[in-house]
């Protein structure tokens, strides 16, 4: 299986970056939310976060909480991120990520989720509200099966949280580009660029820049230090006015900005 | 150790910190401030003194023999935060926070509230502190609560009535939440209730302790005895650790939180987090939570918007699995039924929320008979309920009049 550290090696090796786009499950319907991460990936995008719709996301800026929570109201259970992750997994090679809040996988069951996650051909999954600290039992789980365990880094941690952060992160740092929640800005924030800074200075391999990326230049500006841009807003929006042509449309365009940029 | 000793992140358990990266230098920032408060002998003379000077500390107990008359005969006494300026505990709370917000240097403070009592707390301490202040109110409670609103806002607070979700108090603390991730250089937190992640279920507690260190010495005087029950209503939790710290290691004291059942425990709406609901993860601590098979949480549901909120503090969750403190449901019938009945035997009227402790007390009057005490949490007051009230009990305008 492709796993996000290799098709991340790959793209820098070559002299650009990643880019991973998000899309929550069963938005608008299980079934597009399927065909929309295989769009994305057959149009520049190198791997897929799935976000499993949760009623309290607080990482989660305003399209992605209107997205999820039309999700919701359109039946999103959690048993369908499983059916998503294999049924992308059976039509593309390419690695699939779940980003999920801590009382899905908790109600789930931890070790449960870790072995059907596995089986349904997942690559690893992003936490957004789990820190290191509270994370023992995924800890184990994740190193049972082989899971990639993606931590967040934040401009306000301190050194040896990065630390800590960057020793039990497998595949990928997600570093959080800007003080704040999901969502397009203007600017990526500059303080995206002081904290990859600081995750090289203790040795990250692979940092990834997420929250805030919207256009080709962005992605372009922030893959000139990051060896991964996080792309989500932008491609909801998309999807949500568009469909899946205006989102393929987006993928391509977005994905001009990760080619040999240094 | 005595249970009393308790100082998270966990308790048992549960509690912990599940939060986003992104606030956790600003939890160490505060817990680090607040050890810092707890060493320095000036911060607790600093809150004395303001207690003393604008809360209106100690609040009186007040014995209510003719409510008690409807409570099986067994002596019942009032602990009356409802006196408290603003009307309510949560300001105890608040100044005390709003205190490390000046040992922080922060210039804005941020605030959820459900009722509006913590809103208007903070936005109160704001106004004293000369600090900015936003408050995150559900947009149902905006409806339900619109004097506190008012309040708010004429205090100088920014008002955001929050509309995703449940638009109510679980939503706005996700909205705090999300504006704390963005402003945390700038702004402090108060957090309400004693949930949330580590420190606020231990530091809102401390805060609040104050309610049953000196209840505890008054009914001593009046009785020559501890109470055999001492009864609170628990939302988040607050007001009940507040007045249970005190007698965390009396065993022969009884402590009994009063959840709010709504329509009835066994209907879909309800509140009755700790009666009815089951572990998880919420708001940043792993407690008791009403949430569905995979998770999500499930609304809640009470007459009281104090007391709408799936969630509740972990240290109630601990209690609860050790035995030392008992949860039970109570109606919204039931709480009316009390809310009226105080106000008619003793000329008290009390916030919805407390009066779900005054139902509580009424069953546990009868359940230990004549010769009980029981010390009921009157946490706040009832004028921000006379709209709720008089269409419950149909008093405006209407042919029955107040005095039917």
């Amino acid at each position: 299986m492709t796993s996000v550290d290799s098709v991340i090696r790959a793209r820098r090796d070559a002299g650009g970056g990643a880019l991973i786009g998000y899309l929550p499950v069963g938005f608008p319907d299980l079934q597009t939310s399927i065909d929309a991460a295989v769009t994305l990936l057959e149009n520049g995008v190198d791997a897929i976060e799935l976000g499993a719709p949760y009623s309290d996301p607080v990482m989660d800026g305003p399209v992605i909480q209107a997205a999820t929570e039309r999700a919701r109201e359109n039946g999103f259970r959690f048993a369908h991120v499983l059916e998503a992750v294999s049924a992308i997994r059976e039509r593309i090679e390419a690695p699939v990520l779940v980003m999920a809040y801590w009382n899905l996988i908790v109600q789930y069951g931890v070790d449960r989720f870790a072995d059907h996650f596995t089986a349904a051909g997942g690559s690893g999954l992003i936490t957004p509200d789990l820190i290191p600290d509270e994370a023992a039992e995924w800890i184990t789980a994740s190193d049972r099966t082989g899971l990639d365990r993606v931590f967040l880094a934040a401009p306000s941690s301190s050194d040896a949280r990065l630390k800590t952060v960057s020793e039990l992160s497998r595949g990928f740092v997600y570093t959080v580009s800007t003080m704040g929640v999901t969502g397009a800005r203007h600017e990526v924030d500059a303080a995206a660029r002081g904290l990859v800074d600081r995750l090289r200075a203790i040795g990250v391999g692979n940092a990834c820049v997420g929250l805030g990326i919207s256009t080709a230049d962005q992605v372009r500006s922030v893959l000139e230090y990051a060896d991964g841009a996080i792309v989500g807003s932008a491609f909801v929006s998309a999807l949500d006015s568009g469909g899946l042509e205006a989102l393929k449309a987006k993928a391509i365009e977005l994905a001009s900005g990760t080619r040999a940029t240094r | 150790m005595a249970l009393r000793d308790a100082q998270g992140p966990y308790f048992g358990e549960f509690g912990g910190r599940f939060v986003p990266e992104s606030l956790i230098a600003a939890l160490d920032e505060l817990e680090a401030a607040y050890a810092d408060a707890k060493a320095d002998p000036g911060f607790a003379a600093e809150l004395a003194t303001l207690h003393s000077t604008y809360t209106g500390r100690p609040s009186i107990i007040t014995e209510a023999p003719r409510f008690a008359e409807h409570a099986g005969g067994a002596r019942i006494i009032l602990k009356r935060e409802d006196l408290n300026h603003t009307g309510s505990h949560k300001i105890n709370n608040v100044l005390g926070q709003a205190l490390l917000t000046k040992r922080l240097g922060k210039s804005r403070v941020i605030a959820e509230t459900g009722a509006g009592q913590h809103g208007v707390a903070t936005a109160t301490a704001a106004a004293y502190f000369g600090l900015n202040c936003t408050i995150y109110m559900g947009e149902v409670d905006t409806e339900r609560q619109a004097l506190n609103v008012a309040r708010m806002r004429l205090l100088g607070a920014e008002v955001i009535a929050v509309k995703s979700g449940s638009r109510t108090l679980k939503d706005a603390i996700n909205d705090a939440l999300r504006d704390w991730v963005a402003s945390v250089d700038t702004t402090n937190y108060i957090f309400g209730t004693v949930a949330g992640p580590h420190p606020f279920p231990a530091l809102v507690r401390d805060f609040q302790k104050i309610i049953g260190e000196e209840a505890r010495e008054q009914v001593l005087v009046l009785t020559g005895a501890l109470p055999d029950a001492v009864a609170a209503c628990v939302g988040g939790g607050s007001n009940a650790i507040g007045i249970f710290d005190a007698f965390l290691d009396d065993e022969g004291v009884a402590l009994f939180g009063f959840e709010a059942a709504g329509d009835g425990a066994d209907t879909p709406r309800h509140a009755a987090t700790i009666s009815r609901g089951r572990p998880g993860v919420l708001h940043g601590a792993r407690s008791y939570l009403l949430q569905d098979e995979d998770g999500q949480t499930i609304e809640s549901h009470s007459i009281s918007a104090g007391l709408d909120y799936p969630g509740v503090g972990p240290q109630h969750s601990w209690l609860a699995d050790l035995g030392r403190a008992t949860y039970r449901p109570v109606t919204d019938a039931a709480a009316m039924d009390a809310f009226r009945l105080l106000s008619r035997t003793e000329g008290i009227i009390p916030a919805i929320e407390s009066a779900h402790a005054l139902a509580g007390a009424i069953e546990l009057g009868h359940e230990l008979g004549e010769d009980a005490t029981i010390l009921v949490s009157l946490s706040g007051r009832g004028d921000k309920d006379m709209e709720t009230a008089a269409e419950y009990f149909s008093i405006l305008d209407s042919s029955e009049g107040p005095c039917s």
